[in-house]
């Protein structure tokens, strides 16, 4: 009984730390599927869209809901500005120039934020009804984590309908496949990706955002966990959303699991793991075979 | 004539300027003022500047000029070339700064071949002052609190059993030591030891406090840095309901520092913490203190331990400056340092003579509510602490 209990709980813990992950990676997976463009400015337009979040509740009388809701739209559409004035000047530009590019970007947002807000974590007060503790039965458990768990599984479900089942979607699967020939069946690929650009910036905002009770929200939020979202896209593989899903609760639980029963072992584990994944499986986990 | 009036008047000016020039003391400052060590280096800077402003006539006649370095992260690395150049492109008089202990240790073989007197206003490693003779500390130690914290543990709070979590760096590591030796010696029983994670980034605290949370003890003595790891800490506390299983979450003042304290908001009422310094002291000289830090910076800011730390060491480097009328000669710096006494807004402080440390009030205080804010509450307070780590000559803190 006591065995089953910290197994539940531990999966629990493992798993929402995975859906923050998967919600704040996954834009990443798929713009990195379509242009093969490096953007490692990805976390800072999760940075973004917790300030936004934040601010929003603490300043201008937002709720939680309308918040998220909020600082989707403002991040979508700053980085639609972004990646049609700078962005798209380097999608032919060597890999090289894009990673120089995006980390000056990170540089860039860091500071601003820095400036104009402050250096401090900005607390994201949770409403009343997402505190506290849960009860689930067999355990009490961080009634938050429940949520997002919930919140999580729909959010998938919705990407994996959108994705599979729709117009759009099929044109980023045949885009992310080979985009020279969706090209040519006249698949307007700048449109597209602006659009994917902007939708994933905007997840990784609501990541941010519903990620703040775990992770924390301070500038420097955009470098110190990009590693994270890099190997999630790495295991998961390029522009999969199932595969960034499972790669998401894969590293999540394991993080979770190895940080509770090994803290000895420090952070450093989950990177030997993701390095030895790599060497049996470059095209990561879930990843597509390269052709 | 005219030609005469002229080579009067520049060996006037040659003879001001070199005057000035006695006059100025160049204090090289070293901060981490970007990155996630950014607004502790704001507190410390902070600190230092309203001592220079509150104080103006007592720096007169001499000039104090701040030279202020990145040391970017807690790294080691960028801390040691930063003073390498504060040293030998600045020539500065004296180094001022350190907030993390591992750029302490970084920097202590150039502090020790550069000769100048160095004032670290944070770093709390208890073996640091051991490192370079010129190192002298108006912070604090990890003993100071840990130790003191162990006793008061198991007397005051009467827990028997505890989980230590720290954050796995040297002072981590010296909390750790110092918080289970004393909390042994009086018949307490440290039941698990948890590493978690590193002072570069937040870690997600769920599944340390999981752990600790399974372990069932009287109380969670936890160290982490201040700032955004302590939001965390306590945010996590309260969210896996562990107040509510009956442990209790205790640790030095990091984990209530004051300027995380009101958005930390009813999660912190009930902590526990051995420190030397919070913005609630009741005593005139942090009245003062308070008043003229929140007209300087703005009534929605508060100074904190940190700030502290970069006051008093600012008013040992006026003192410095006073006693040697403005020619900072190292040794005789740090003659004029030992024994030195101030009335600091954190209680009465010495400079031990013999170890370079600080001596100072621990004071053990509750978080409560009080008029709509947390307020630090004064349980228990202890005269005069010496860092025991060196009083004992325990480990790396023996003399060599």
């Amino acid at each position: 009984m006591t065995f089953g209990v910290d197994v539940a709980s531990m999966l629990l813990g493992g798993v929402a730390a995975g859906m923050v992950l998967f919600i704040v990676s996954v834009g990443l997976s798929v713009t990195m599927g379509l242009m093969g463009f490096v953007n490692l400015a990805h976390g800072g337009f999760a940075m973004l869209g917790g300030y936004a979040i934040a601010l929003a509740m603490r300043h201008w009388g937002f709720g939680f809901v309308s918040a998220l809701v909020f600082g989707f739209v403002l991040t979508a559409a700053v980085s639609a500005v972004l990646e049609r004035v700078l962005y798209a000047r380097l999608y032919g530009a060597d890999e090289l120039d894009q990673v120089l590019f995006t980390i000056g970007l990170v540089f860039m947002m860091i500071a601003s934020v820095t400036l104009l807000v402050g250096p401090e974590n900005q607390p994201l007060a949770l409403p009343s009804f997402l505190r506290g503790q849960l009860d689930l039965g067999i355990l009490q458990y961080r009634a938050y984590s429940v949520v997002l768990i919930a919140v999580g599984v729909v959010i998938v479900a919705a990407l994996w309908l959108g994705f599979e089942r729709t117009r759009l979607g099929a044109q980023i699967r045949a885009a992310v496949d080979n985009r020279r020939m969706a090209e040519s069946l006249g698949i307007n690929i700048a449109r597209l990706f602006t659009i994917t650009f902007a939708f994933g910036s905007g997840m990784a905002a609501l990541g941010g955002g519903l990620g703040a009770e775990f992770l924390g929200l301070d500038p420097q939020y955009a470098l110190k966990y990009l590693v994270y979202f890099l190997i999630v896209v790495a295991v998961g593989g390029l522009g999969r959303v199932t595969g960034v899903f499972y790669a998401a609760l894969l590293i999540g639980v394991l993080d979770f699991a190895l940080k509770k029963y090994v803290p000895q072992g420090g952070t450093a584990f989950i990177y030997a793991l993701t390095i030895l994944l790599l060497l049996w499986r470059p095209q990561g986990l879930f990843g597509a075979r390269a052709t | 004539m005219t030609k005469w009036m002229i080579t009067a008047a520049l060996a006037a000016l040659a003879l001001t300027t070199s005057w000035a020039q006695a006059q100025e003391v160049k204090v090289g400052v070293a901060l981490p003022y970007t990155g996630i060590g950014a607004e502790f280096a704001q507190l410390v800077d902070r600190g230092m500047e309203l001592y220079l402003k509150l104080n103006a006539d007592k720096v007169k006649p001499y000039k104090i000029s701040l030279i202020k370095r990145d040391v970017k992260d807690p790294g080691g690395a960028n801390a040691k070339i930063a003073v390498q150049e504060l040293l030998t492109q600045d020539n500065v008089d004296v180094l001022a700064g350190w907030i993390y202990s591992p750029n302490a240790i970084a920097s202590a073989p150039i502090v020790t071949a550069g000769k100048k007197l160095a004032v670290i206003m944070n770093a709390g490693t208890a073996h640091i002052t051991t490192m370079s003779p010129y190192y002298v500390r108006t912070s604090f130690s990890m003993w100071h609190a840990g130790y003191a914290m162990g006793e008061a543990s198991a007397k005051l709070l009467n827990a028997k059993t505890a989980v230590v979590g720290y954050t796995d760096f040297p002072p981590g590591k010296d909390s750790l030591a110092a918080f289970k030796r004393s909390f042994e010696a009086v018949g307490g029983k440290v039941v698990d030891e948890i590493p978690m994670g590193g002072a570069g980034a937040v870690p997600d605290f769920t599944p340390f406090f999981q752990r600790a949370k399974d372990k069932k003890p009287d109380v969670f003595f936890v160290f982490v840095p201040a700032g955004d790891h302590a939001a965390a800490v306590v945010k996590t506390y309260a969210a896996l309901g562990m107040r509510e299983a009956g442990i209790k979450l205790i640790g030095p003042g990091d984990i209530t520092q004051d300027t995380k304290l009101q958005a930390m908001g009813a999660a912190a009422v009930g902590l526990i913490t051995m420190h030397h310094y919070h913005a609630d002291l009741d005593n005139p000289e942090n009245k003062r203190f308070v008043e003229a830090w929140k007209k300087e910076y703005g009534a929605a800011t508060t100074p904190d331990f940190m700030a502290v730390g970069g006051y008093d060491g600012m008013a040992a480097i006026v003192h410095v400056v006073q006693t040697l009328k403005g020619k900072v000669d190292s040794e005789k710096a740090l003659e004029a340092l030992k024994g030195w006494k101030f009335a600091s807004p954190r209680g009465p402080i010495m400079i031990d003579p013999v170890t370079r440390d600080i001596v100072m009030n621990e004071y053990l205080s509750e978080a409560v509510m009080k008029d709509g804010r947390v307020f630090q509450k004064v349980i228990g307070k202890i005269d005069g602490v010496k860092d025991a780590c060196k009083e004992q000559k325990i480990g790396p803190c023996a003399p060599k």
